[in-house]
């Protein structure tokens, strides 16, 4: 059919099942605006920022599984939206993010809100797209599609000059894709995970390592049967958290910085690393030639750059993690879950002697035991996104994860101002959860006016601000390893957030007790709209135990031990 | 320290917008090395060439190639072990040097005259990158005033 570029856009979202976008208007892109205005098969949500929309979409795509989707002016609007960007690329996380462009006879003139947009995005999305033809715009938006949910996740950007939305062409969405440069291997070598599985036969204090590919190939009930199948303990990266459930037997903990002490050594003393769609990041590693320095270790994944990429692996195995694993348990009948119960004895010993914990020694609360009170209340009713800092590693520790796409965050880029729009997102694609975003009095700053969304679209998100008046994180550090010079990390200035909440038509609380904080809980529950739950902590709590940066895994700071009052 | 190898990668890319773009952004972003990079259209295909030629150790070589073989418009890479290597130089020396000097040195090194001015004399050679260099070294005491060198390309045997 014969239509406008801006109506090829319509077209091919909703031919690709998109239920909402998020995004902002603006100049360059406002044909396809207008497009939107006109009908009515899909949502589009405006955030009130443009790193918001596309941080929204992150959070809508990690909750649904499906490709987010984020539209944006050009210009400011685009370099708005390239934090989003590079956050979705270091968590892999598929989406599509659509910018206006100036029409493409101003191209190169420095025109009004034009920006070599593509030239940025080049280095933080998986592809990009200029498009100068609309006759163009049916495969690049089918090949977007597919190439941001397909092989590893990752967003791609499309950025259309004006013109070209204004233009008239044919559009015919059933065309059939021949990417021959772009072939995403999926299976696993069947020798490979052959020769894998006999290395974990005769390994005799083997250790899953599975990590956040396990989350976006929906292989975690795959990967559960595995597990209990074999009776091999686990430790999850960060990305990871919910594959298995808190209460899983063979679950250890997060490993790594802020790994529990149990994970780190179990770690360390393994002599084989199966490694399910993890790629031994540095805050993972800790120091590399240190780091489970007497295992062999099988790392399966779908992407080949990932594999020795850091650290050597004996059994490579390129392919999706969900597959693999399924195949793997096929030929796991031969392996006793009992031959490796000394092994795990071995680990609960070291976590009775170190468990994850914290002291409540202080008149103030204590931000984990806010955490750990809404997993009480909440557990498995609840999605839980965070910001960056402290809190969210506390929200990685103490929180009793109990399934997939239940975990929100920042994990690669650590992206301050994530948690409150990526909660929105998860709202909508979520809609019988309750949506919690845990953040701090710095992150929660750096994405408020998504208030104004939140109340407009009645995203009743309820952000859970970890209050205690420092850049947390970073104070930590500074305490820790600068001797004290706590420099411009302390945020005793700060609004009244409960006005703030309400200046936007939401509500918000103060608290101070337990008490205070569960009866906030409940009303903002019942209430059902967005809410900042303001909870004054102890200052100076530091996440423990920690591996300080370089630091080898079995070297940790732990927490100090104190007598029961 | 791992110890740093010189490697020629071949790419075939798809012949698109932006392309070798894809390319440098990647050695850049990454840190890789670049010594010298070569591109020209496959005859009759919709692809190119490229050549590169870069350093480092065994396995930021293998993450160089497994990189680009990451990137969409990618569709083939060659990390080249059995190969013949050519370059180019061309030269430029003062027309008062001793033209038959330097055209018998050219011919060892597979070049030859090929431009004579008023003021100038422009010579080519094309041989493999070290003996190009070495060619360079040897010209030397002729003066030459301009030099330009192609980077390599090869094919494997």
């Amino acid at each position: 059919m014969q239509i406008s570029g801006a109506q090829m856009v319509i077209e091919a979202l909703i031919a690709e099942g998109v239920d909402t976008v998020f995004g902002y208007p603006g100049g360059a892109i406002m044909n396809v605006y207008d497009e939107i205005y006109k009908q009515d098969k899909f949502e589009h949500i405006l955030t009130r920022h443009e790193q918001a929309a596309v941080h929204a979409a992150e959070g809508y795509s990690k909750a649904s599984g499906k490709v987010g989707v984020a539209m944006i002016t050009s210009g400011p609007g685009f370099t708005n939206a390239v934090t989003g960007l590079a956050d979705a690329y270091m968590d892999s996380i598929p989406l599509v993010v659509i910018s206006g462009q100036v029409p493409m006879s101003l191209i190169g003139t420095d025109a009004f809100q034009e920006i070599d947009a593509v030239g940025i995005s080049r280095s933080c999305t998986k592809h990009n797209y200029l498009v100068t033809d609309a006759k163009d715009l049916a495969r690049i938006l089918k090949e977007a599609f597919y190439i941001a949910s397909s092989g590893r996740p990752g967003p791609v950007h499309v950025d259309i000059p004006k013109d070209v939305t204004a233009q008239i062409a044919n559009f015919d969405y059933s065309i059939e894709l021949d990417l021959e440069t772009y072939k995403p291997h999926t299976k696993g070598n069947p020798r490979q995970i052959k020769k894998a599985m006999e290395a974990i036969a005769k390994a005799k204090r083997p250790l899953f390592y599975l990590g956040g590919g396990i989350i976006n190939s929906n292989a975690a009930y795959a990967v559960r049967d595995f597990v209990h199948a074999t009776g091999i303990p686990a430790v999850e990266t960060f990305m990871a958290r919910g594959t298995l459930s808190y209460d899983d037997e063979y679950l250890i903990s997060m490993l790594g910085m802020h790994g529990s002490y149990a994970a780190n050594m179990a770690m360390s003393e393994t002599d084989l690393v199966i490694g399910l769609g993890a790629r031994f990041d540095d805050r993972v590693t800790g120091k590399l030639s240190e780091f489970a320095k007497n295992a062999g270790v099988i790392h399966v994944d779908i992407d080949p750059a990932s594999i020795s990429k850091l650290v050597n692996a004996d059994y490579p195995i390129v392919g999706d993690v969900k597959g693999v694993v399924e195949e793997m348990l096929k030929l796991s009948s031969n392996i006793n879950p009992a031959k490796y119960a000394s092994w795990r004895d071995t680990i609960k010993n070291f976590d009775t002697l170190h468990p994850l914990t914290y002291h409540e020694d202080t008149d103030r609360l204590k931000p984990q035991w806010v955490i750990q009170r809404v997993g009480e209340l909440l557990g498995d009713d609840a999605n839980i996104s965070t910001d960056v800092g402290q809190h969210q590693m506390w929200s990685a520790q103490f929180y009793p994860f109990t399934r997939p796409r239940q975990w929100i965050s920042s994990g690669g880029l650590g992206t301050m101002g994530f948690g409150f729009p990526a909660a929105m997102g998860v709202k909508v694609a979520s809609p019988d959860k309750v949506s919690i975003n845990f953040t701090g009095d710095g992150s929660i700053l750096m994405n408020c006016q998504e208030l104004m969304t939140a109340v407009e679209q009645k995203l009743p998100v309820i952000n859970i601000i970890l209050n205690n008046n420092y850049l947390g994180m970073v104070r930590q550090w500074q305490t820790l390893f600068y001797e004290k010079r706590h420099s411009e990390t302390d945020l005793s200035v700060q609004p009244d957030f409960v006005k703030l909440a309400e200046a936007f038509g939401g509500i918000g609380y103060r608290v101070t007790t337990k008490d205070e904080f569960d009866a906030a809980l409940k009303d903002a529950l019942e209430k059902n709209i967005v809410a900042f739950i303001d909870v004054v902590v102890e200052r100076l709590e530091n996440v423990m135990p920690m591996v300080p940066s370089g630091g080898s895994l079995f070297n940790m700071m732990l927490l100090e031990k104190k007598e029961k009052k | 320290m791992e110890k740093s190898e010189r490697r020629v990668i071949s790419v075939i890319v798809v012949n698109e917008a932006s392309v070798l773009s894809r390319i440098t952004d990647l050695f850049s972003g990454r840190g890789y090395n670049i010594t010298s990079l070569t591109v020209a259209p496959i005859p009759d295909t919709k692809y190119s060439r490229l050549t590169i030629v870069t350093s480092g150790s065994v396995r930021v070589i293998e993450q160089i190639t497994k990189q680009l073989h990451k990137l969409i418009p990618v569709l083939k890479v060659y990390e080249h072990a059995d190969l013949v290597e050519k370059e180019m130089a061309l030269i430029k020396f003062p027309a008062s040097e001793n033209i038959t000097d330097i055209a018998t040195l050219c011919s060892a090194y597979n070049g030859k005259i090929v431009n004579v001015g008023d003021n100038v004399i422009i010579a080519m050679v094309a041989d493999e990158p070290k003996r190009v260099d070495n060619f360079l070294k040897i010209i030397n005491k002729y003066n030459p005033k301009e030099i330009v060198r192609s980077g390599a390309v090869a094919l494997e045997r």
